[in-house]
C-alpha cells in the first residue's frame, strides 16, 4: 500500500483540498488591501490600507458599529463561557454522584440543544423571552442564552476527566480532615482543569460562531455574526474585508500559538 | 443536632434546573404556540397549512436535496483525506490534521463571506450551485473529524490478519476498514446533514430568490409577530425531523457494527 503512487496520490489530494479550504480566506485578506469596490480579478487590486483605515475612523458610523460588534462578541463570549464553565463542571461532580435514573434525566435534557437545530432553539427563547416583554432584551438574553447553549459541551469535555479519576481521592481528602468543599476545591479541582480549558475554548468559539440564536433576541446588541448577517441582504460594504481579515489572522496566531504551547507541555512531560 | 448532609449529587441540581427552565419550558411553550391561533385558541390550522400548501412542502423537499448533496460531497471529499491522513507517510505530519481542522475555529459567517467574495471575482453566481458549495465549504471539517479519528483509533491488526487470510488490499478496505469507520462515518453525515438542512445564513449569503429552504421559511414566519403560530409549528416539524434523523443513525450504527463485530 505504501507505493509511490500512494503517496503521490495522498499529497495531491492533501495539497488540493488545503486549496480549497484557505485560498478563499487568503484572497479575502489580500483583497482587504485594496480599496476597490467590486473586486472582478486580481487585476483589479490597487494596494492601499484604506479599508484599515477607514475601519479604524471612529467618525464613520459604520466603522463604529463593527468596532462595537466586536467587543459586544468578546465581553459576550468571555462572560457566557465562564459561566458555562462554572455551571458546567459544577453539574458534571454533581451528575457522577447521581443514581442511574437521574443521570439518565440530566444527560438527556442537558442534550437538548445539542442536538436540536438552532432555529429551532432561537425561536423557543424568542418565545420565552417575550414573555417577560424587555427584562431580558439585549445583553442579559444573550448571556443566558449563550450559557444554556454552551454548558452541555463542558459538562461533555469535564465529564470524562471524573470517570477517570480515582473515587477514593474524595474519601481519602475527608479522612485526612479536610471538608468536603475544601476536598473539591483542593483534591478534585486541580484534575479537572485540563477538561475546563477545552469545555471554556469550546464554549467560547459556539459563542463567538452563533447568529442564529442571537439574532432573535439581542434586541439592539449586534455582534460580529448578527451585524454581518443583517448586512447580507444588502451588500456588505467593502470595510468588512478588512474587519474580517483582522478577525482571521488573530484567531489563526492564537491557534497556532495555542498549539505550540501544547506541544511544548507535552514535550516537557515526556 | 441533625445537620443537612452535604452531598456532592446536589451541584447537579441547579444545572437541570437552568436545562429545565430555559430548554424545556421554551419548548414547551413552543408547542403551546404551535397548537393555537393567534387569540391563542386550540387548533391544528397551522400544521394543516404545511399539508395543504404543495409550495411548503416543495421547500422542504429542496432543503432536504440540498442538505443531502452537500453531505454526500463532504463525504466524498472527506472519506479520502481521512484516510490519507491517517496512513504513513501523511499521519507523521500532526500539523496537516491541524490545518484541517482549524477553519472550525473559525466564525462560520465570515468564512463565508470570505467565499462570497471569491464567487463574486471569478463569476461563479448567487444561487442553487453556490449554496450548496458553500454548505461544503462550511461543514466540511465537521465530516472529516469524526471519519479521521475512527480511522486513526482504528486496530491495525484487523487489517494484517486480513491480509494475512489473503485479502487483496481493496478487499479489507471493503471488508473491514469500511465496516470499522462506519461510527465515525454516520456521525459526520449527521453533523453536516443536520445544520445543513436548516441553515439560514448560507442561504442569505450565497443564495438568490430560487433558494429558499425550509430555514428561511421559518424565520421568515417567526419574523412578523402574527406569524409566530405558524413559524413555530414549522419548527416542531423540524424537530420531528431531528429527532428522525438522529433515530436512523443509531439504528443505522448499530446494525453496520454488530455484524463486523460478529464476524471477527
Amino acid at each position: 500500500m505504501k507505493s509511490k503512487t500512494f503517496k503521490m496520490v495522498g499529497w495531491i489530494f492533501i495539497a488540493l483540498m488545503l486549496a480549497f479550504i484557505y485560498l478563499p480566506i487568503i484572497m479575502l485578506i489580500i483583497f482587504s488591501f485594496s480599496s476597490t469596490k467590486v473586486m472582478s480579478g486580481i487585476s483589479d487590486i490597487n494596494w492601499s490600507f484604506d479599508l484599515y483605515k477607514e475601519l479604524f475612523n471612529t467618525e464613520l458610523l459604520s466603522s463604529v458599529q463593527i468596532l462595537d460588534a466586536i467587543k459586544n462578541t468578546l465581553i459576550l463570549a468571555l462572560v457566557s463561557a465562564s459561566l458555562a464553565t462554572i455551571i458546567g463542571t459544577v453539574a458534571a461532580v454533581g451528575i457522577h454522584q447521581l443514581g442511574r435514573r437521574s443521570k439518565r434525566f440530566v444527560n438527556g435534557i442537558s442534550q437538548i440543544t445539542v442536538i436540536n437545530a438552532d432555529i429551532v432553539t432561537g425561536a423557543a427563547f424568542m418565545l420565552f423571552f417575550t414573555l417577560f416583554p424587555s427584562v431580558f432584551e439585549g445583553y442579559p438574553a444573550l448571556i443566558i442564552a449563550h450559557t444554556i447553549i454552551t454548558m452541555p459541551y463542558v459538562l461533555l469535555s469535564v465529564s470524562p476527566r471524573l470517570t477517570q479519576l480515582n473515587s477514593n481521592l474524595y474519601e481519602a481528602g475527608l479522612d485526612l480532615g479536610a471538608g468536603p468543599i475544601r476536598t473539591l476545591i483542593t483534591v478534585i479541582l486541580p484534575q479537572l482543569i485540563p477538561g475546563m480549558i477545552a469545555g471554556f475554548g469550546l464554549a467560547f468559539t459556539l459563542s463567538l460562531d452563533d447568529y442564529v440564536i442571537s439574532k432573535f433576541i439581542n434586541g439592539n446588541v449586534q455582534t460580529i455574526s448578527t451585524l454581518i448577517y443583517s448586512a447580507a441582504k444588502k451588500g456588505i460594504p467593502a470595510v468588512w474585508r478588512a474587519a474580517s481579515s483582522l478577525i482571521f489572522i488573530v484567531i489563526m496566531v492564537m491557534l497556532v500559538v495555542f498549539n505550540l504551547a501544547k506541544n511544548k507541555n507535552k514535550g516537557a512531560k515526556k | 443536632m441533625k445537620k443537612i448532609s452535604f452531598k456532592r449529587k446536589y451541584f447537579a441540581f441547579p444545572y437541570a434546573f437552568l436545562c429545565v427552565v430555559f430548554v424545556v419550558v421554551p419548548l414547551v411553550l413552543m408547542l403551546y404556540f404551535a397548537f393555537t391561533d393567534f387569540e391563542g385558541a386550540f387548533t391544528f390550522d397551522n400544521f394543516a397549512c404545511f399539508f395543504t400548501e404543495k409550495e411548503t412542502q416543495n421547500v422542504l423537499w429542496r432543503s432536504l436535496g440540498m442538505a443531502l448533496l452537500a453531505t454526500i460531497i463532504c463525504f466524498l471529499l472527506a472519506y479520502p483525506l481521512a484516510y490519507f491522513l491517517s496512513r504513513a507517510p501523511f499521519n507523521k505530519v500532526a500539523v496537516l490534521v491541524v490545518l484541517f481542522v482549524t477553519p472550525m475555529w473559525i466564525n462560520s459567517l465570515l468564512r463565508i463571506y470570505a467565499i462570497r467574495t471569491v464567487f463574486e471575482m471569478i463569476g461563479i453566481s448567487r444561487g442553487t450551485f453556490a449554496v450548496i458549495l458553500g454548505l461544503v465549504y462550511d461543514f466540511f471539517p465537521f465530516m472529516l473529524l469524526p471519519i479521521y479519528t475512527t480511522l486513526s483509533n482504528m486496530d491495525k491488526s484487523y487489517l494484517e490478519a486480513s491480509s494475512d487470510l489473503g485479502a487483496s488490499p481493496v478487499r479489507s478496505f471493503i471488508k473491514v476498514t469500511f465496516p470499522l469507520s462506519m461510527p465515525g462515518v454516520v456521525s459526520g453525515i449527521l453533523m453536516v446533514f443536520m445544520p445543513a438542512v436548516s441553515t439560514i445564513g448560507i442561504t442569505e449569503m450565497l443564495g438568490d430568490k430560487d433558494v429558499y429552504l425550509f430555514g428561511n421559511l421559518i424565520n421568515d414566519y417567526l419574523g412578523e409577530f402574527y406569524t409566530w403560530n405558524i413559524g413555530a409549528a414549522y419548527s416542531f416539524i423540524m424537530l420531528i425531523l431531528i429527532g428522525i434523523s438522529m433515530l436512523l443513525s443509531n439504528i443505522f450504527a448499530k446494525s453496520e457494527e454488530s455484524p463486523v463485530g460478529g464476524a471477527l
